[in-house]
């Protein structure tokens, strides 16, 4: 990376003089025996990863039972996916999820990194391993820790009896208003201390004279937020979005677990859906069809994330 | 016990992504015959000696993994290897959700396990039928007698026509160990502090139930955000609104009068359960309740009766001791013949591409005979015709009523098949449109609509099937 920028001066001169070494090559240019060591993690990566890509693709333009001969599809599997209500839905609500996975952690854990890095708390380790556990906790166990709290007489409403609020109370999951967000909401507190963890990191990486000359100008906290520290963290919050988006979008085992896509199908998401439709209803096809769209989503949110926020060209 | 479906597990989730990465094979190609595969039995005529058979292994998928059930199978399986020292057994015991996971793979394979467990109606029974993966056993029926062991209605949940287009009827894939029935669970000191009498009659319950909620006490348990549960729950419904046998003739596929599902059972059935739902004689936001949770609570006094399985008697008896009792559903009048939705365990079924299939008729007439329903019975598990151990059994007890309900229900032909088995998606529309009758949000009038689309559908698509397969024949 720090090569190549000055053609000519010292630098230049001294690869001028050891080019000979590289038999004729550019220097810099990868000699050909490096694919060589590339081949190891490639045939695990195409074995594991590319093959049954290509399969899944491929079983998205049948329709198979999984037992039985397949039969010709066409596009029928990609066209239920925007006619069939129920796959529709699942779509939107994998997009609705967005708010919660990406957007709030996102927020949140700027506003805590800004304030945070403004003023020096006593015991900042604990607290941010704290807020970094959920991170560290397999989602398994996440979910059947939030199905007790989020049940009728889980912690939630008791917390809530307790301070008078016993008009609030309500079953959480069994809500069809409700449902959504509250799963939502474990995902927002399972994101966002991966969030916080990143912004600090990167809070660091600002220069402080950035901070002392605006501060020099006048500028507030608010200002300061949005004229230093937010654009110092671009690179870092394009990371933190892709992450979290892409975890709310496969979004598989917390819907498992605590719903199973109910009450009716308003929890219903893509990934739960491959899974049903695979394992369950035997209809492997559609479940390739939904797989493949869910991948092709992501990929597109992923590549507008970094044109979008990281900016193509950033240095 | 289709739609007996336990909590569900993580390692569910592992397994699914395991599975799916390695279901990359060509689609219905590898080895799997088509439609109809092996012929009926294998020409056995006398009865066969395993122990003549030679050294043989026999691998057995199973998904009887709790207390009762697991130790029942584990004494049968050793007995069997003492009987026949020349016959190995080589138990492969998951969870039921893990095995529905990986059967269909493991028997799409080269080498499938000899007997596997299969769950009754078309996502797998059929299925494995339409595949040609199970053996036929009409002819070991006839030789180890199992026509006359069983009574007819659970012998045919265990049939499946030769071109798998519809199940209870046709050919035999396997045979079932265990039975099973929605009984209504009661406790006795939660009655007794109500001053309400256990009830006789199905008036006597309903009239129970605002008499309990007067008392203070929850009328009736319920957890449904598995989904599940309301299942059961309705089909007691449905049938004590007097549609059990056009229920059996729907869910079998046998068609006559009042099939289907737009009729008035199946929305008197939907509007009791709005309405109980409603009165609050179900606990509130029951929606967002787990099957275990309220289970806990029933155990703990919390509810005055229980709607469920057979299958959770272990776990209730455990805590509940003598205060617990239970019932099929009572009858409209007082000892009139009880209806109820029930069945039998998954059936034990032989592969078609096992290496043994004499040895292994002979290991399920072994799981089933007069001996093994004495193990089960010894072990707690109801076994689908007791024998001798079962009367011996105290009447007033709980595994007494148990073991009494299940006879009555088969003197009086009183089963009803699992709703779940009618199509391949019924489990799906039924599960969550019930979530939607319970939460108020679902008429009963759009309810029963949308039951009688999912059953039309399929209707209509088997045939189309049938009407391709018929146009392909030479």
């Amino acid at each position: 990376m720090s090569a190549g920028h000055l053609p000519g001066g010292p630098a230049g001169r001294l690869r001028a003089l050891v080019g000979r070494h590289y038999g004729g090559r550019a220097p810099g240019e990868p000699r050909a025996v490096g694919y060589l060591y590339l081949l190891p993690a490639f045939i695990l990566y195409a074995v594991f990863l590319l093959f049954p890509l290509c399969q899944t693709i491929w079983l998205s333009f049948v329709h198979w039972d999984g037992l039985t001969v397949a039969t010709e599809a066409g596009l029928d599997n990609y066209r239920d996916l925007f006619r069939d209500p129920v796959l529709r839905d699942s779509f939107l609500h994998a997009l609705a999820l967005l708010v919660f996975y990406a957007a709030l952690p996102v927020a949140i854990g700027l506003l805590l990194a800004s304030v945070l890095s403004r003023f020096r708390v006593r015991g900042m380790t604990f607290f941010r391993t704290v807020l970094f556990l959920p991170q560290v906790l397999a989602m398994v166990v996440v979910a059947v820790a939030w199905r007790s709290i989020l049940a009728p007489d889980g912690l939630l409403n008791d917390l809530l009896r307790t301070v008078g609020l016993e008009g609030l109370t309500r079953s959480w999951l069994g809500d069809y208003t409700w449902a959504l967000p509250a799963v939502g909401a474990v995902g927002t507190w399972v994101e966002t201390g991966l969030c916080l963890v990143l912004f600090l990191a990167g809070t660091q990486r600002i220069p402080r004279e950035l901070y002392e000359a605006a501060r020099m100008d006048g500028a507030g906290a608010v200002r300061e937020f949005f004229a230093v520290t937010l654009p110092g963290l671009r690179a870092e919050i394009a990371v933190a979005l892709t992450l979290t988006m892409i975890a709310g979008l496969r979004n598989f085992d917390l819907i498992y677990i605590t719903t199973g896509g109910g009450p009716g199908t308003s929890t219903s998401v893509p990934a739960y859906q491959v899974y049903h439709r695979a394992f369950e209803i035997n209809e492997v096809g559609s479940a390739a069809a939904v797989g493949v769209g869910l991948t092709v989503l992501i990929f597109v949110l992923t590549v507008a994330v970094t044109r979008l926020v990281e900016g193509r060209n950033t240095t | 016990m289709s739609a007996h479906r336990r909590a569900r597990s993580a390692g569910t989730a592992l397994a699914a992504t395991t599975v799916l990465l390695a279901s990359a094979c060509v689609p219905g190609t590898d080895g799997s015959g088509a439609a109809g595969g092996a012929g009926p039995g294998a020409g056995a005529t006398g009865v066969p000696d395993p122990a003549k058979a030679g050294k043989v292994t026999l691998t057995v998928w199973d998904q009887e993994i709790r207390g009762g059930q697991n130790a029942e199978i584990e004494r049968l399986n050793r007995e069997f290897q003492e009987k026949y020292p020349n016959v190995t057994i080589k138990r492969v015991a998951r969870s039921f959700d893990d095995l529905k996971t990986t059967l269909k793979l493991a028997m799409s394979g080269n080498n499938p396990p000899d007997i596997v467990q299969a769950n009754q109606g078309y996502p797998d029974m059929v299925a494995f039928v339409k595949a040609g993966l199970l053996l036929p056993l009409d002819n070991y029926a006839g030789i180890y007698g199992w026509n006359t062991r069983y009574p007819n209605t659970l012998l045919n949940l265990n049939r499946v026509a030769a071109d798998g287009s519809r199940f209870g009827t046709g050919r035999l894939y396997g045979i079932s160990q265990t039975g099973e029935y929605v009984g209504v669970y009661y406790n006795k000191d939660v009655l007794a502090k109500a001053g309400v009498e256990p009830p006789k009659t199905w008036s006597d319950l309903t009239g129970a139930l605002p008499k309990l909620k007067a008392e203070g006490e929850l009328p009736v348990q319920f957890g449904n955000l598995d989904q599940y549960p309301a299942i059961h729950t309705f089909g007691v419904l449905q049938n004590q609104a007097g549609g059990a046998e056009a229920v059996r003739n729907t869910v079998l596929g046998a068609g006559g009068a009042g099939t289907g599902f737009d009729n008035e059972h199946t929305r008197e059935a939907a509007r009791t359960l709005a309405d109980w739902a409603e009165k609050g004689y179900l606990p509130k936001g029951a929606n967002g309740k787990g099957y275990d949770d309220a289970t806990k609570q029933f155990a703990s006094g919390d509810g005055a009766f229980l709607i469920t399985g057979t299958w959770l008697l272990a776990d209730l008896k455990k805590p509940m001791g003598d205060k617990l009792g239970l019932m099929p559903p009572p009858p409209a009048s007082a000892g009139g013949a009880p209806v109820s939705t029930g069945g039998q365990g998954l059936a034990w079924s032989v592969t078609s591409k096992s290496e043994h299939p004499e040895v292994a008729a002979a290991y399920l007439d072994f799981l089933t005979d007069e001996h093994a329903a004495d193990v089960m019975t010894e072990e707690g598990v109801l076994p689908a015709v007791p024998g001798k151990a079962a009367r011996e059994v105290p009447a007033g007890s709980v595994d007494g009523q148990l073991i009494d309900g299940w006879e009555r229900l088969n003197a009086a032909d009183g089963l009803v098949p699992y709703l779940d088995y009618t199509t391949p998606t019924f489990y799906d529309t039924l599960s969550k449109w019930l979530q939607g009758v319970i939460d108020g949000k679902v008429s009963p009038d759009a309810f029963a609509e949308a039951l009688q689309q999912d059953y039309a559908d399929f209707q209509k698509q088997q045939q189309e099937e049938s009407g391709r397969a018929a146009g392909g024949e030479r």
